[in-house]
């Protein structure tokens, strides 16, 4: 393989972008879609050599590229993987993503790998373990990382610090920014039953680096509400959208992904859906211009 | 509850579910509700079933979407990833296949996944450039018996009871399957030399001379593997070589 082009960490563009796909990329390095950027899941990056990489390259020697994390239990009380941190520092090294993000949830633990972001408790206890952790990945990966909010189905009764406070004090003691996920929100909020838009106010927006859209399924609790699971499976849902556009008029340009990773569409139908984000954020900063300059005013 | 406990005992209750919805944890009656915990036990085990599917496209065509649904989650219900890289999950599956009692009755099944699984090592095996034929040609035919070689690195061997490879190979694309012309045990080549992996059966005796190659014996002493009087190491070298299976001379 040849040599990697020269290529600097540039910051992701306040644009839209989509989770890269192995099926799309034939055609994304053919017709070469305007688009912000791309992400990746980096546990799917972790081979020796191959396609995987070959396919990367090719995309990263064109866009911008976000590096998100799946496998890296920061929310765990067991000590970080350090073969895995190693994994992660090489592949930003080699990659120079414009960030790297990672899930407040855990993943590993006695079993093995579960394979899903799993919730923790909110309490003194756990909020300095989860800033412990942040700071050896930002120590090991040379660079402030972005962390993001769950969507979760269920609480603990131990907890007793607001899932927002517990956001802005990581970001306040580790210098971490935020990934902010529009949908987690709405799917937290009515699996919970909390208001989104409080949700939001509470919100440190001034750490986000990062906005996540995706789709929810539907599905019940026990007693016959509605719990909604974030599946990335669909397109985002209007709730999602109205959510978001107040966040981009609160927040201002921020770079923004949609996520689908199950039943993936064909490309246009995804590469429509980063196009909807754009034209979604251009509305509200346009909606929203005339409200920033009474606030400058 | 220290943070230890209350993950150990969610933990557990994902892996069991004989285990109850762990008492800490609460719905918005303010108790513990099953629907909800219910996900996270689908989401790890549709998560990991997943991986096996993609990883054993052709096992699972060869017993059908319902058969290897159940064969993968009672796999996954026994063995968890031990890391993160899930790319690496799942090469153990074809000896739990062997053992999975109702898929006794295909006795090729798990040397197709084998095979498959070599597939997947290769795919993501680190990026070398084969030896050529025009390398090996620079050297004086008087040093040929004591070269010794090194493979590539996405190389693999695979002994196998039953025609898997032929199965494996009729099974490709989306048109009707194609049955192996003769029923017998195969000897694959599974190598990587540029982007696709390449799946080839070995002529007789190839297996035993690749291996002994592969573990660094040299060309003479690998062709003693052969005990055939008409047994050509030159021809089987040559035919590792454009297969892309060795990396460069030692």
């Amino acid at each position: 393989m040849s040599a990697s082009p020269a290529r600097v960490a540039a910051p992701l563009p306040k644009r839209g972008g989509v989770g890269l796909k192995a099926d799309h990329v034939d055609q994304i390095l053919a017709e070469r879609p305007d688009l912000g950027f791309f992400e990746i899941h980096a546990e799917n990056y972790m081979g020796d050599g191959g396609p995987a990489h070959r396919r990367l390259e090719a995309i990263r020697a064109r866009y911008p590229l976000s590096l998100h994390g799946v496998g890296l239990s920061i929310g765990s009380p067991r000590p970080l993987d350090k073969d895995h941190l190693k994994r992660l520092a090489a592949l930003a090294e080699r990659y120079q993503p414009g960030l790297f993000s990672e899930h407040l949830a855990w993943s590993s633990h006695d079993q093995g790998f579960l394979n899903d972001l799993l919730p923790l408790p909110y309490t003194r206890e756990t909020l300095a373990t989860v800033c412990d952790h942040i700071d050896e990945t930002q120590q090991a990966l040379g660079r402030r990382m972005l962390l993001e909010n769950p969507s979760t189905y269920l609480l603990f009764t131990e907890s007793t610090i607001a899932e927002t406070d517990f956001l802005a004090e990581i970001a306040r003691r580790t210098g971490c920014g935020l990934l902010l996920d529009v949908n987690n929100v709405i799917v937290s909020a009515t699996n919970h039953g909390f208001d989104a838009l409080a949700y939001l106010d509470a919100f440190p927006l001034r750490h986000v680096g990062e906005i996540h859209l995706a789709g929810y399924a539907d599905a019940e609790d026990d007693a016959g509400r509605p719990l909604l699971i974030d599946a990335h499976d669909s397109p985002v849902r209007d709730g999602v959208w109205a959510l978001y556009a107040e966040t981009i008029r609160r927040l201002g340009p921020t770079p923004t992904l949609i996520e689908w990773d199950n039943d993936v569409p064909a490309w246009p139908v995804l590469f429509a859906e980063a196009r909807r984000a754009e034209l979604a954020m251009a509305r509200a900063l346009g909606a929203g211009a005339g409200k920033e300059l009474r606030h400058a005013v | 509850m220290p943070f230890e406990s209350t993950i150990d005992v969610f933990a557990r209750a994902l892996s069991d579910p004989a285990r109850p919805v762990p008492p800490q944890t609460m719905g918005r009656e303010g108790r513990p509700d099953a629907h909800r915990f219910a996900v996270y036990r689908n989401n790890v085990a549709v998560g990991l079933i997943g991986a096996i599917e993609a990883r054993y496209p052709v096992t699972r065509r060869l017993v059908g979407d319902a058969f290897f649904r159940a064969m993968a989650r009672a796999y996954v219900a026994e063995e968890k990833p031990r890391s993160p890289v899930l790319i690496h999950y799942g090469a153990g599956f074809a000896d739990f296949v062997a053992r999975f009692e109702p898929a006794r009755a295909i006795a090729y099944l798990p040397d197709v996944a084998r095979l498959e699984n070599a597939w997947v090592e290769a795919y993501h095996a680190a990026e070398a450039a084969p030896l050529t034929l025009a390398a090996l040609g620079k050297i004086d035919p008087g040093e040929f018996g004591a070269l010794r070689f090194s493979p590539h690195p996405a190389a693999r061997l695979l002994r196998v009871s039953h025609p898997a490879a032929s199965i494996w190979a009729g099974h490709q694309g989306a048109g009707e399957p194609r049955p192996p012309e003769s029923w017998r045990a195969e000897d694959a080549l599974v190598t990587r030399p540029e982007a696709d992996v390449l799946v080839r059966v070995l002529p007789h005796g190839g297996y035993e001379f690749a291996f002994a190659l592969f573990a660094g014996a040299t060309l003479a002493e690998a062709a003693e593997t052969s005990a055939d009087e008409g047994f050509d190491p030159g021809s089987h070298v040559v035919g590792l070589i454009e297969a892309g299976a060795i990396e460069r001379i030692r």
